[in-house]
């Protein structure tokens, strides 16, 4: 050795690193993409290879050409925002339409604030909410799953839309939730946007983040137990009207979005408490939306409005300090 | 295994206490010693001696240079060649004693045998002067000295004495090593200062990762207690290994769950903290009338060929001791005086060793290097680590917006102990403590300037 | 029709009542202030640095207007030709001050400072200065992580990267200071520009003594003296192993320079380079004829004292 080597302490490091982070959201993301390729078939692949492969190329450009800065594709959370993407679309979706989901969740809710870790909204969930604004009928065109082995998938409607048309026709909820069984919700057997499919996929994914002090379940937690709670007040009011928790928190993207969109870090707020807050609005916007709403769903709404509250959730919650009131 | 501990952040590097085996050996006696004056917090000590004295070991060389300063003794026996400035472990020029070493003679009245004496002078006051006399100041790092640390102001009253056996960085086993190996004087050495604080309660605190010296300190006192009633009430206490728990505040958070406030000391809730090495050094002080003249260094490194646990003289040029186990190795790039997390990189290895050096460890570049610094992801870990519950991405923030320094100390930054957590944890690798250890800086000068307006204007 | 109608009587009526309302506001919460203040600021250079100690350039016109006299209150930004145009609206007098510029007291470049240090942390000179000497066994040089540059706001200091070191630009730099201020080991000076751009300076601040300072550096000031004993002017203060020109007494003669050993003496703005040998060969010349000088007025004086005898 002939230099010292000489810097301010600490003089180890943990050996997280943003790339670790997000390559454990990638892997957590995994159970339910696998599933979902194995229950969709090939319209998944393209929707998720479409997906993941422009919001890697895009944010390579960007940041080469328009920014002109080091690259930050390394850090794979172009590769997580591709990914829940591609989760968040029909698996019918034609392939130029998630390029432009792409291209307003790099382009437009990423890069323009200044790549990772400057964005007000969650970049993929940004891209989603376009393409419904936007192409509502690709959107809107859910597949029953077929399969990646089985007979051809059949267009229709998710169980909250079906109950949705169903109520404003004048049926009772009681007939419509009855095509809907505790296996299929769980497993993976009910239309919805293809991260939606199993529940069970989904869980072990975040099973995995918690376990690897990825995410705190805090946001996650509150967001079940508004839902839950708003839920079973509504539909023990009114049985006939509104859909009961279980329902609800099975359905519609909540687990997708409690998950995995609701606790990115950059979207949520610092302090539990405000993750707590945070997690209370999202569950009762959610709720307020579906119940009152013309979209059947809301989850998304939900989480990018409160995503807006979030500097002011950071302003007014902030964690204990030692020693003082 | 225990589940005490402090209530807020923390973070758990690994321990890697690779010397925990290595028995304590005494370093051979170099040629020259180099002896700071300024050895400790507070003012530094005014030499007594002039170029070209004879002095022996234990020889006062230093007085006091104020209320908060420290006598500095000779380390050797020998003669006075210079005192001059000379560079420190940071390269700056510190006043400095320079001692050509002759035999080893020591100065009438210091005890040098290993007998352990187990009866002290009923006196608190003739205690107290004999710990200041010894030049005794805080081991665990922070060199305050001792004898202003034991004279708690008045008014203020001290329910528990805390020997903080910790040892929560990384790497270090000098204080383990000394309670395996020494744990009888360290329990007198508790004796005596809970003592002069007149408490009944002492607590001898050890992480859980060190069970020997759990163990064994509970054999040593059981047995002392069949020897004099003065060891009851002294206990030792088992806590959950976490980083920072060896620091002041955190300790007395996990040990009397209580917590001292902004700006206040540990004596403000009733605690007076003191590290096993200085339990130690008073034992010597009291009962063999021996002042700081050696401590024992741990030196470590996986890179660096022979791990140890030396006993060294005060004043050792860092390239005797390096030499002596076998030089440095080609790979290691940074020295440290200390642990990993809150030690000193040192900047010139022909400094020699103070009181407070506890440790030197290597590190290769592998180990110790920075990551790039990539955007902020908010991810929060760091306020998740952070043990006083600050929040450093948004203090980091502040800072580098310049001119916020009234934000700054809204979001008390002035609290900040420096332990490193935060700077730890961040995966974006973001300088923050480098970032808020600056900002803190200027804070606690308006406010000491503030405080200092206002008495004057009460005046 | 008469939907449009009624939208303009409304708005109309809306816009009336609105702006009486703004006029009312604006005539209740009127704030009297000094004109002069507005006048000021409008010839003040508008940079708002602090270079002057006030918070900007409103701070200083309100100062300005409420102090008895402008000794308290002089732009280095703007200088005497705005100082004129403030003391013409006030009505004081102004005191003519030199041009200022920031002077760069370090000229320890990679070559001549050897590294024996390598920093790992936030690029801060700050920083660097609270945790160690710096990378080089000079404790007193350069850090080299550009405080200085950051704190310009005028775009006058630069690093460069051939030597390590600061660059003033002669043009832009406005003398506030705010370098100065940033730079942790003090090594930057606001010093006088001299007649036509003329200066010399030490530029070094090693206070080591020689052999120290020349190990850790080429180019250090060693404390040698030389340029004290040299200078007939009484220009060079000589404290810590560090000799100082000062700029009130400095005549520009660069006798000092050409007989630095070490080139820690630094001109700029002259004319011409400045040939060593003749101005040593000139000094030499004034030493030999002060020596026999000196000889001739002993050897006067000892008759004398014969004959008093």
């Amino acid at each position: 050795m002939n230099k010292l080597l000489v810097s301010p302490s600490p003089h180890i490091h943990s050996k997280t690193s943003t790339a670790s982070l997000m390559r454990d959201v990638v892997l957590a993301l995994l159970p339910a993409a696998i599933v979902s390729v194995v229950f969709y078939g090939l319209g998944e692949i393209v929707v998720l290879g479409t997906s993941i492969i422009s919001c890697i190329v895009l944010e390579y450009l960007i940041t080469k050409y328009l920014l002109k800065q080091d690259n930050t594709i390394c850090d794979w959370s172009a590769v997580v925002t591709g990914i829940l993407l591609g989760l968040n679309l029909p698996a019918s979706t034609p392939w130029w339409v998630v390029f432009i989901g792409a291209v307003v969740a790099i382009g437009v809710a990423k890069m323009t604030f200044g790549g990772l870790g400057q964005n007000v909204f969650n970049p993929a969930l940004a891209g989603r909410v376009f393409l419904l604004v936007s192409f509502p009928t690709y959107m809107t065109d859910w597949q029953i799953p077929g399969g990646l082995f089985g007979a051809d998938a059949v267009s229709g409607a998710t169980p909250l839309g079906v109950i949705k048309e169903g109520l404003l026709g004048g049926a009772k909820l009681s007939d419509l939730t009855a095509q809907y069984s505790w296996s299929d919700m769980i497993f993976a057997n009910i239309g919805g946007s293809a991260g939606e499919i199993s529940a069970i996929a989904l869980l072990a994914g975040f099973g995995y983040l918690l376990l690897r002090k990825v995410i705190r379940p805090y946001i996650t937690l509150s967001i079940w137990a508004t839902v839950a709670l708003v839920s079973l007040a509504f539909s023990l009011a009114a049985p006939e009207q509104f859909t009961g928790p279980a329902f609800n928190l099975l359905t519609g993207g909540m687990i997708l979005g409690s998950c995995f969109m609701a606790t990115d870090y950059v979207t949520s707020p610092m302090s539990i408490k405000g993750g707590i807050v945070f997690g209370v609005g999202i569950g009762f916007i959610t709720m307020m939306i579906r119940y009152f709403g013309s979209y059947p769903e809301g989850m998304s709404f939900a989480i990018l409005l409160m995503n807006a509250a979030v500097p002011l959730l950071n302003n007014w919650f902030h964690q204990k300090k030692y020693g003082r009131a | 295994m225990s589940n005490r501990t402090f209530s807020i952040g923390g973070v758990h590097p690994a321990d890697n206490k690779i010397s925990r085996e290595c028995k304590i050996e005494t370093l051979p006696i170099p040629e020259t010693v180099y002896i700071h004056l300024g050895q400790h917090i507070g003012a530094p000590a005014k030499p007594v001696v002039a170029v070209g004295d004879k002095v022996k070991v234990g020889q006062v060389l230093a007085e006091p240079g104020g209320f908060v300063s420290a006598y500095i003794h000779s380390s050797v026996s020998g003669t006075v060649k210079s005192i001059a400035p000379r560079a420190d472990l940071a390269g700056n020029p510190q006043m400095c004693i320079e001692i050509a070493v002759e035999g080893d003679e020591w100065l009438e009245g210091i005890d040098t045998s290993d007998t352990v004496i187990t009866d002290f002078p009923d006196e608190a006051s003739v205690c107290l002067e004999k710990i200041k006399a010894a030049g005794i100041v805080g081991l665990g790092g922070a060199t305050f000295p001792t004898h202003v640390k034991l004279s708690p102001p008045p008014g203020k009253k001290c329910d528990m004495l805390i020997i903080n056996g910790c040892e929560c960085e990384p790497y270090l086993t000098s204080d383990f090593r000394t309670l395996l190996e020494k744990g009888e004087q360290v329990a007198i050495g508790t004796a005596i200062l809970k003592h002069i604080l007149g408490v009944d309660k002492a607590t001898i605190a050890i992480e859980d990762n060190k069970p020997e010296a759990i163990k064994h300190m509970k054999e040593v006192l059981a047995n002392l207690r069949k020897v004099s009633t003065r060891f009851a009430g002294i206990c030792v206490m088992s806590l959950m290994k976490k980083y920072p728990e060896g620091g002041e505040k955190q300790l007395i958070d996990a040990v009397m769950h209580r917590q001292v406030a902004s700006g206040g000391l540990p004596i403000d809730v009733g605690a007076v903290i003191q590290n096993v090495a200085t339990a130690l050094a008073v034992y010597d002080a009291v009962q063999k009338n021996k002042p700081i003249v050696d401590n024992s260094v741990t030196v470590t490194g996986e890179c660096f060929p022979r791990q140890a646990n030396l006993l060294v003289r005060v004043g050792t040029p860092l390239r005797f001791i390096i030499d002596y186990l076998g030089g440095v190795p080609e790979n290691a790039v940074k020295v440290i005086s200390g642990g990993p997390m809150m030690g000193r990189a040192i900047a010139n290895l022909d400094a020699a060793t103070l009181k407070g050096t506890s440790a030197l460890l290597f590190l290769t570049r592998e180990q110790t290097v920075r990551g790039k610094e990539s955007n902020c992801i908010r991810c929060g870990k760091c306020a998740e680590a952070c043990p006083m519950g600050l929040e450093p991405f948004l203090l980091n923030r502040l800072s580098r917006a310049g001119g916020m320094l009234d934000a700054l100390e809204a979001n008390a930054v002035q609290d900040c102990i420096e332990c490193g957590c935060c700077l730890y944890s961040c995966p974006a690798n973001i300088p923050l403590l480098d970032v808020i250890r600056q900002s803190k800086v200027q804070v606690m000068g308006i406010m000491r300037a503030r405080a200092a307006a206002a008495t004057a204007a009460k005046k | 029709m008469s939907a449009i109608l009624w939208t303009i009587i409304i708005i109309a009526t809306l816009g009336l009542v609105l702006a009486v309302v703004l006029y009312l506001v604006a005539e209740r919460f009127k704030v009297e202030e000094d004109p002069r203040i507005d006048e000021i600021e409008k010839v003040m250079p508008g940079a708002n640095c602090g270079g002057c100690g006030f918070a900007g350039c409103r701070a200083f016109a309100d100062t300005a207007v409420k102090a008895p006299n402008l000794d308290a209150n002089y732009c280095p930004v703007g200088g005497n030709e705005v100082m004129k145009k403030v003391a013409a609206i006030l009505g004081y007098e102004v005191q003519e001050k030199a041009p200022e510029i920031a002077v760069v007291r370090c000229n320890g470049n990679c070559e001549a400072r050897p590294r024996i240090n390598e920093y790992d942390g936030y690029a801060s000179c700050r920083v660097k200065a609270a945790l160690y000497s710096g990378d080089t066994a000079c404790s007193f040089g350069c850090l080299g992580c550009g405080d200085c540059v950051n704190a310009c706001q005028f775009g006058a200091i630069s690093m460069d990267p051939a030597t390590g070191l600061p660059v003033v630009d002669q043009e832009k730099c406005t003398a506030c200071g705010a370098c100065a201020k940033a730079c942790p080991k003090n090594i930057i000076e606001i010093r006088p520009k001299g007649p036509r751009g003329m200066r010399l300076w030490v530029s070094c601040m090693n206070k080591d003594k020689g052999p120290a300072a020349k190990k850790a550096c080429a180019n250090a000031c060693i404390g040698c003296s030389i340029c004290f004993n040299t200078c007939t002017h009484g220009a060079i203060v000589f404290e810590n192993n560090l000799a100082y020109i000062d700029p009130a007494k400095c005549k520009l003669c660069r006798e000092c320079e050409a007989m630095c050993p070490t080139g820690a003496i630094h001109a700029t703005g002259f004319p011409k380079p400045l040939d060593k040998d003749a101005v040593k060969a000139r000094i030499r010349e004034r030493n030999t004829k002060a020596a026999e000088a000196k000889k001739a007025a002993e050897a006067a004086a000892e008759p004398q004292k014969k004959e008093e005898e």
